[in-house]
Order: C-alpha cells, then structure tokens, then sequence
C-alpha cells in the first residue's frame, strides 16, 4: 500500500505542482494518476520513489516514510518505465534488462537468464536479446522497458506515460498485454497518463487531477462515469459528449443505441438470457 | 620549387641522422611534449568538464575562461611565463597547457551535453547511483566528443609546440630558428614539414579513436538511418 499524506510541491515559491494531495493506493491494484498537462501526475509519480521530494507531507510505503530511506537503494526496489522506453542506447536489450539486477549484485549468468526469462513474460523473442534499443521498433523499446521495469522483481510498478510514444493499434496491444501481466503478476502499480480511455481500460482505481494538482475525483471507472464529481469531471472524461453520451433510439421495434452524434453505437439487449437465446438461434 | 627539393634533400639527408640535432630525436621530443601537455591539461580539464557536464553547474564560468584562454596570443604568454620562472622548457609547458585546456574541457562537458536527458532520467529512476551513471552512462556516450575536443588540442598543440625552442633547445621547432637565424631556409622549411607531418599522422590517430570509441549501439542507429534513405 501507498498512502500520499497532505503531499505538497512547490518548484518555486509562485509554481505550486501539488497542492495539499491526500491518496491511499491499494496493493496489487492499478491505480491510474489522469490528468493534462500541469495537472502534477508526474510529479506526484516521482514522488514515490524519490526523483522529487515533496516539499511538505509525506508519502508511506507499507507504513514506512519514504524520506527514512536511501533514494539509490529504494528505487532499486521499484520497477520504473517510461515514455520512450528510456533504455541506454549503449548497451544490449538483454542487459538493458539485467542492469538494476546487476547493480544489486545478482551473477552476471544468472541475471543474463532471468532477463530473457523477462523477454518471454513480455511477450518478446529471445532473438532480439543482442539487439541494440536503436534497432528495435518503438512498441518493442517499450516492452523492453516493461521487462527492465520487471527485472527486481519489485512489488510497485511505475509507469510514466508509458504507452504515450507508440501508434494506436501498438498501444492497445500493449494495453492488453499489461493487463494480462498484472493478472499474472499481482503488482500494485502507479499509472500515469493523459489519456481518459486508457485509464479506465486499466485503472482499479482512477484519480482525476486538475492544474496545480488538485484532486477532482477519485474512483473506480464506473463511480465515476455513472457521477462525476462536478462539470469538470464531466467534461473530462466526456460524459456530455461523442461516445460517452449514448441514447436509446426505437427503429421498428429494435431498440438501437446511439451516440452524440447520431452514430450508431449498438443494439440494446434487455438481458444476458435473452442475448443468449439469441446467440443460439443464430447458431443454429 | 628549388627551396622544396632542397628542404626534401635535408630531411632525407643522413646527416641530419645522427648526433644531438637528428631528426628522430627531435620528432620524440616534439611528440613527447605534446604527449606530456595532453596528459597534464587533461588531468585538470577532463575531471572539470565531467563535473560541469554531470551537473549543469559552473558551465557559464568555463565557457567564459575557455574563451578568454583561447583569447590568449600564446607566443606573448610564452614570454610572459619565461619572464616570471626563466629559460627552459618550464614556460613552454604552463603555456601549452593553457592552450590545450579549452578544447578538452569543452569535448568533456558538450559530449555529457549532448546525450539525452531522458536517458540519464530513467537511469537515475531505475537505481543508478551518481557514480554509476557517470561511468557507465555519460562516460561511454559522451567519449567519442571528448575525443574530438583532445583532437583538436593535440592539433594546436603539435603546431605550436615548435614554439618550445623559443626557449630551450628542444623539438622540431629548433630546426625553424636555427634555420632562420643562419638562413638555411632548406632546414627551416624541412623542420616545417616534419612538423606538419607529425601533425597529420597524429590527426589520422585520433579520427581511428574517435570513430572506435562510439558505442556499437549508437553505430547501428546511425548505419540504419542510411539503410533507411
């Protein structure tokens, strides 16, 4: 568990990033920090293991302050990825993955074998493994820095945008495979992004910032569209609009479901029995 | 044409083979020199520019005293440092030095410079310690423009290092002022060639360095680029 106590960070005296921020993110859940640009989700990401510290509050680990432990040693402790993979161009992808476990001390063998045991876990060919970052694709950089993010073995797992450099069909492949990892893997991992749809594809819990770090609502995906907070919220996550905002249309009996802007979104079934029987008919 | 063939003919010469003026003497000590004001600008600009780099602080003050160093006419320093500890190769040294200091210091802190920030942000992130991103991050990325910034000194350095003999009886520059001063231009342009030479051989060195330390990672990125177009 991470628990974010009255967290705030000013970089300067007149730029408040986090204002008085106050969060409990549960163990082995995703817990999904959305919000623009300026809105502090990076920030407060950084905070847990220690890129940035708060300038008041404190952020606990499992009852512990973070600020009682060494940066170096705590962030070896917890998987880190990034936006653009942030992999050292240098080096290959295989030790890439074995850097953080080497830096701890594991034999060179053994870390060379569990980092292409984590090529595997992230779905990637153990061909790639004497590849330089440079030649690989920017979806397969990515699944590299999920692997080296993996390599500690860490119970937190933090994610900085990192879906945000790849093309659609890519990220949503590398959505689901995150989410087949977590239902294997268990980890509680800290989600950032900018994107409402990818935070409620992946997010246990979802809190929504607003600049200068304020919270404007934290929940899971469905409290959340089913009440947003205020307009904000609402706006936000574009409940008022496009194909978030549905509406039921009769067509001959059929009742239709359509979006915003008249696009037909689907076919409303009153039940699951019935949505079976239908199945089965047409199976037959 | 003549004056050519004739400061070939000197070079070729045996004569000038043996004794206290031969040539492969004063080609060592003029590359020993060199080798040696490297080594001690080094000493001093290298560490100086991975501070500068690793952590952006003091950058305005080098770049700053870089240039007014480069400003400096190195003949007038020459003489000014000779005035102060006397004759002998002791000025040379402080003065070349001072000339070789600006390219190394700027090769080190721009080759920290250039990598990108990201990259050493998510080294830091994954546990990286201070140490450990230096050597193992900045250090290799940031080799192949340290290099060329101690190309380029030992460049300024091996040409003007023929001021040595100002002072002291020492390297090729000896060639060029006893040739001007008894008028033997056969032996002052020859002492000039060998220099130019030297220089040139050195050049070749450091282009092979220079292309063999950049990390195979970044080649390959750069090989592909090409495959690309």
């Amino acid at each position: 568990m991470i628990e974010f106590r009255s967290v705030t960070k000013r970089f300067t005296t007149d730029v408040v990033a986090v204002d008085d921020f106050s969060l409990v993110l549960p163990s082995r859940k995703i817990t999904v920090l959305v919000g623009s640009s300026g809105s502090g989700k990076t920030t407060l990401l950084r905070m847990i293991n220690r890129m940035v510290d708060p300038t008041s509050g404190s952020i606990e680990i499992d009852g512990v302050d973070v600020a009682s432990l060494e940066p170096v040693k705590l962030r070896r402790s917890i998987g880190y990825v990034m936006q653009n993979s942030g992999l050292l161009p240098h080096r290959k992808v295989v030790d890439n993955v074995a850097t953080v476990p080497l830096l701890r001390g594991v034999p060179r063998k053994q870390a060379r074998r569990e980092a292409l045991e984590l090529l595997d876990t992230v779905g990637l060919s153990r061909t790639l493994a004497d590849r330089y970052p440079s030649q690989l694709s920017g979806g397969q950089q990515q699944r590299v820095g999920v692997a080296r993010g993996l390599a500690v073995n860490p119970n937190i797992l933090l994610m900085d945008e990192p879906f945000g450099a790849v093309d659609p069909i890519v990220r949503a492949e590398l959505q689901q495979e995150l989410l087949r990892l977590q239902q294997e893997l268990d980890k509680t991992v800290v989600f950032v992004t900018h994107d409402i749809d990818e935070a409620f594809l992946l997010g246990d819990q979802v809190v929504i910032l607003r600049t200068g770090g304020l919270v404007a609502q934290i929940g899971s995906p469905t409290e959340i569209l089913a009440r947003p907070a205020d307009e904000f919220v609402a706006s936000f996550v574009g409940a008022d609009r496009g194909k978030r905002a549905l509406h039921l249309e009769n067509h001959g009996g059929g009742e239709l479901v359509v979006d915003s802007e008249g696009r037909l979104a689907g076919v409303l079934t009153r039940d699951t029995e019935s949505g079976a029987a239908a199945q089965g008919r047409a199976g037959r | 044409m003549n004056l050519l063939i004739e400061s070939i003919q000197w070079i070729l010469d045996p004569q000038n083979y043996v004794g206290g003026n031969a040539i492969p003497l004063r080609v060592l000590e003029h590359l020993g020199f060199t080798v040696a004001t490297l080594l001690i600008a080094s000493a001093v600009a290298i560490p100086a520019g991975f501070f500068i780099g690793h952590t952006g602080r003091g950058r305005g003050l080098a770049v700053s005293i870089s240039g007014a160093f480069r400003a400096i006419p190195t003949l007038g320093l020459l003489t000014l440092v000779a005035l102060s500890i006397g004759i002998g190769l002791g000025a040379p040294y402080v003065a070349l030095t001072i000339l070789a200091i600006p390219p190394i210091l700027a090769g080190a802190y721009t080759g920290f410079e250039a990598i990108d920030r990201r990259t050493i942000d998510a080294a830091r992130a994954v546990g990286m310690s201070e140490g450990q991103i230096v050597r193992g991050v900045e250090l290799p990325l940031g080799l192949p423009l340290l290099i060329g910034g101690i190309r380029s000194a030992a460049l300024q350095v091996i040409s003007t290092a023929t001021l040595a003999a100002y002072l002291a009886d020492f390297g090729l520059g000896r060639y060029l002022f006893t040739g001007l001063k008894t008028r033997d231009y056969a032996e002052m342009l020859g002492g000039s060639i060998l220099v130019i030479l030297l220089a040139l051989a050195l050049e070749g060195i450091f282009a092979t360095i220079q292309r063999f330390v950049v990390p195979r990672g970044v080649v390959s990125s750069r090989s592909r680029v090409v495959r690309v177009r």
